[in-house]
């Protein structure tokens, strides 16, 4: 089981240890509900440093990334970043990712910590041969990660830094100054609030973690980041996509840019001819309960699809969840049932975003 | 450390049953509510339900995950603590200051099978 270079700090400040993606991770330090509060109306700090960081450089690494990742990076501006895919043939999806565009020749993709592998080994494998003039490195071990959420992200790392933060927009990313060391810090996040993501050398990073844990800082786990990503409706791989679930059922198609050509969009357009069978929605329960990965979606005693996640959002007695259904079923505002400990609860459809997301614009 | 009180008894599934008369009044333990986490859902039977010894009786929720109460000993529920229902972290607060529900025993002797505080509390270490 590996480790990040946080580990030892998140047992030394109380964080309860779980496995996730293969890393040894804190699941909660105070608690979720108080960690997820504390993100939504002030400042949490999480560990993010068993992400994968993927490192295109060459003359084709546009080329290259462009035709690999769903999302226009062609369009995309240098020092800009953007949300896409990588595909299998069948258009079941490898792996979400976000991909920082420093310029045509130097493109970073940040991928699923347990993907990371996998996605380096299916870009080698399935692309590297097709004469791209660029190199692709797994940089994961030589770079660390940490995410500072919430509405108070900014005033905070202001007063660390020596650039105006006002003049960053959501998905912009620079390299900056953070108490005297440099850091690649990109104004986003996995929360729905606005935020920075910041990534620096293993040890860089251990010292920002401890000045940020010292100040004061929330300390959040994974256990927050989910309720927070899920309530913001950001999808999660292995439960809203998957090798099995292509991003046309999960209402994803914003990231993919059909103008340009990406490896898997033929087959996303064949499968876009026909009605897609199945819809992701989201669901409101009506009736007591917490519907969870796994449960099954009912309608009319007839079994239509089950929840890819669902919460009680913390600090609130509201109980939603994201569900696959058959599509022959969906219906806006419609009432199903889940079953839950073998009682038929009732839910209506709704939107998959439970807030209103608050990114700087 | 969790706390493990001495004049009740325990079952292994981590509920606590306090004895009065043949009344039974049943809660989880300290060590149970601090495994949990943050306990955001409970969900309880009707008074008038019967149950055996060790049948389900309820669902305790926290944000991660559902958990499954079990009864000690059987009985007839007579009371459920509808005020915790609306308030399950209490139990957070206080394990053993929540009563989740009471029962009339059905059979005194199944009370001999429980875990007296010092075994629960080996058992918890």
């Amino acid at each position: 089981m590996k480790k990040t270079i946080l580990y030892d700090e998140h047992v030394k400040r109380g964080g309860s240890i779980v496995e996730f993606g293969g890393y040894l991770m804190p699941i909660q330090y105070q608690g979720i509900p108080f960690e997820h509060d504390a993100v939504r109306n002030n400042l949490g700090v999480f560990d993010c440093s068993h992400m994968g960081e993927i490192l295109i450089e060459g003359r084709d690494a546009l080329l290259f990334a462009d035709y690999i990742v769903t999302s226009n990076i062609g369009e995309l501006n240098d020092m800009r970043m953007l949300y896409g895919f990588i595909l299998y043939p069948d258009g079941g999806i490898v792996d979400d990712l976000m991909v920082y565009k420093y310029n045509s020749e130097k493109i970073l993709l940040v991928v699923n910590a347990a993907n990371t592998i996998k996605d380096y080994k299916y870009i080698i494998s399935k692309f590297h041969n097709m004469k791209f003039n660029c190199t692709v490195t797994n940089v994961s071990a030589t770079m660390s990660q940490l995410a500072l959420q919430g509405p108070k992200a900014a005033d905070y790392l202001q007063n660390l830094v020596d650039i105006n933060l006002d003049d960053m927009i959501m998905y912009d990313f620079l390299e900056m100054k953070i108490n005297n060391i440099i850091f690649l810090v990109s104004r986003s996040g996995y929360t729905g609030e606005d935020g920075f993501e910041i990534y620096g050398s293993n040890n860089d990073i251990l010292e920002l973690f401890i000045k940020l844990a010292d100040d004061g800082v929330t300390l959040c786990g994974l256990g927050a980041r989910d309720t927070l990503r899920f309530e913001a409706g950001l999808p999660l791989y292995g439960h809203e996509i998957s090798e099995s679930i292509n991003p046309l059922e999960s209402g994803l198609s914003f990231a993919l840019a059909f103008e340009k050509d990406f490896f898997g969009k033929d087959v996303l357009l064949e499968i876009k001819k026909n009605k897609l069978k199945r819809k992701e929605v989201g669901l409101e329960l009506i009736g007591r309960g917490i519907p969870r990965n796994g449960y099954l979606i009912y309608k009319n005693n007839k079994e239509i699809g089950y929840v890819t996640t669902g919460y009680m959002i913390p600090n609130t007695k509201n109980s939603y969840a994201v569900a696959l259904i058959d599509n022959a079923y969906y219906e806006k505002n419609g009432i199903v049932e889940v079953l839950i400990h073998n009682k038929h609860v009732q839910a209506r459809i709704r939107s998959k975003r439970f807030i209103t997301n608050k990114y700087k614009k | 450390m969790s706390k493990v009180l001495k004049n009740l008894k325990y079952a292994s599934s981590h509920e606590w049953i306090k004895v009065e008369g043949n009344v039974g009044i049943i809660g989880i333990s300290d060590y149970a509510q601090d495994s949990l986490g943050n306990i955001v859902f409970l969900d309880v039977p009707e008074v008038g339900d019967v149950f055996n010894k060790g049948d389900e009786f309820g669902v305790l929720e926290s944000v991660k995950a559902a958990s499954d109460l079990y009864l000690p000993v059987g009985g007839e529920v007579i009371d459920v603590n509808l005020e915790l229902v609306d308030s399950p972290e209490l139990l957070n607060e206080s394990a053993y200051d929540n009563w989740i529900l009471k029962i009339s025993i059905a059979d005194l002797s199944e009370l001999d099978d429980l875990l007296t505080a010092e075994e629960y509390e080996a058992e918890t270490k």
